[in-house]
């Protein structure tokens, strides 16, 4: 009888599910970004309304929502899971270690990273997504579209929200530094010709995202965008 | 880097028996040459302590010729101490400073419980080995050179991974104290080669699940091991070792 038997629970299982949800969610932020981006056109929000508009009625969007969220929680979940059976797999810690000898602080820290944007998440999806699908945004712009833009600025006239914003995005960029190519290792793809175009490639995604996120809520803050 | 003799203190982990509970211990060391090996400073260390009726500190070693596998100890912080690509025999005094403290521990893992001070039961990759990491026919007589056509890169990168001595320090320093270095060379050795191939995706299944069962941990990818490693065994064989598992469980039709 052939079956899958312990694809999934097995180590390499759990790392392929980490690898494909990372990838998946890789894959979203670059949406989210360039969609969100579109408030530096500096329009008062016309073009981005546009988008968010769009993201909100597509039916599309909306089943790939659902997916998204499936996709999120089985990356959290797993990663907790893999975070306590790896700590589990040495009971006596070592009394000296010297982890720099031999590799990046980021690459051990991706549980930590993760609960940090873990806490960032709850709070960015009350901010926004609660109000955009269940309180309601409360005005609509000169196109009638909901204005989401206002609620950005809104929200972004905190400075602490501001300032968690951007630490968040901090450890966004280091979460993805490790994540990205850390991923495709995981989906077997080392390879001379490409991991150096991957690693590179994952160097400039994780920079790109998070300036680019971070950018939004300092330059509303600031004034910079009105 | 010292030219001349040194004066050291050591904190060496002393632990009874697997059950009891161990803890650092300081040793004072005085006139040290540089030019002996780090092993040979235990023996120095152990020579007076037997001097002094005390119970000398149990080390694993062997051929102390950095081939075998069997010396371990994780030096300040890592394992086989500071250098790269050599084994803690192979490591000499001179690495050192005069006044320098050295904490040295035995590997720690869950699959690697402590038999006695610095020496673990390190059976648990003997059992790996047995799950698969073999192959099940008589090969005979070595053949005639060209009666088995292998690419020359192939075979280097056989050969790469059988370089693997087996000695755990992959698994020491990983945070996770994952396995996944060295079951990977161990698999890699037998997959790139044509006697290999019968059982190639019976035996990486075999061999990862006897690797879970053990209790290491899962890989996160640091790269760790890989640097650590004294063989410089690559992280290219985990993610073949991950190749042939994926096809082993998603594509081939035979299970185990």
């Amino acid at each position: 009888m052939a079956s899958f038997g312990n694809a999934f629970s097995s180590s390499i299982g759990k790392k392929l599910i980490m690898g494909i949800t990372g990838l998946f969610l890789i894959l979203f932020l670059i949406v989210h970004c360039f969609i969100n981006a579109l408030i530096f056109f500096n329009d008062g929000g016309l073009t981005f309304n546009i988008g968010a508009h769009f993201m909100a009625s597509n039916w599309l969007i909306r089943a790939g929502e659902i997916v998204l969220f499936v996709g999120l929680i089985a990356h959290i979940v797993q990663g907790a899971r893999l975070t306590f059976q790896n700590q589990a797999a040495r009971p006596v810690k070592y009394a000296v270690t010297n982890g720099k000898a031999n590799s990046k602080w980021y690459s051990r820290s991706m549980g930590l990273l993760g609960t940090l944007l873990l806490i960032f998440l709850i709070v960015h999806l009350s901010n926004f997504w609660v109000v955009s699908r269940f309180t309601g945004i409360p005005t609509v712009d000169a196109n009638g579209h909901e204005d989401l833009y206002a609620v950005m600025k809104e929200t972004f006239k905190e400075l602490w929200i501001v300032v968690l914003y951007t630490l968040a995005m901090i450890s966004l960029a280091y979460h993805l530094l490790h994540g990205f190519a850390s991923a495709f290792q995981t989906l077997g793809w080392n390879h001379k010709k490409y991991s150096p175009i991957i690693k590179a490639l994952g160097v400039w995604y994780s920079i790109i995202i998070a300036l680019l996120f971070a950018a939004m809520p300092i330059a509303m803050y600031a004034g910079i965008i009105n | 880097m010292s030219t001349e003799n040194m004066n050291l203190t050591l904190k060496v982990w002393r632990q009874k028996d697997h059950k009891a509970k161990g803890n650092l211990v300081d040793y004072k060391l005085s006139d040290i040459s540089p030019d002996m090996s780090f092993l040979e400073m235990f023996d120095v260390l152990n020579e007076g302590l037997v001097d002094k009726g005390e119970e000398p500190v149990v080390f694993d070693h062997d051929c102390r010729e950095g081939i075998c596998g069997a010396c371990s100890m994780f030096i300040n912080g890592q394992p086989h101490g500071p250098l790269q690509g050599v084994t803690t025999c192979q490591l000499h005094m001179r690495s050192f400073k005069d006044g320098d403290t050295i904490v040295v521990e035995p590997w720690r893992a869950q699959a690697f419980p402590v038999v006695k001070d610095l020496m673990v039961d390190r059976s648990a990759f003997d059992r790996v080995i047995a799950a698969g990491g073999f192959i099940s026919v008589n090969t005979g007589n070595a053949q005639d050179a060209n009666s088995l056509p292998i690419p020359k890169v192939q075979a280097d990168s056989a050969f790469e991974a059988a370089a693997c001595i087996g000695c755990g320090a992959c698994v020491a320093t990983c945070k996770n104290a994952s396995a996944m270095l060295f079951v990977s060379a161990k698999i890699s050795q037998l997959a790139q080669l044509p006697q290999g191939q019968p059982e190639r995706y019976r035996r990486v299944q075999s061999m990862v699940a006897q690797m879970d069962a053990e209790g290491f941990g899962n890989c996160t990818n640091t790269g760790a091991c890989e640097a650590e490693c004294p063989k410089g065994i690559s992280l290219e064989n985990i993610a073949r070792m991950n190749r042939d598992f994926y096809s082993a469980k998603f594509v081939s039709e035979e299970s185990i």
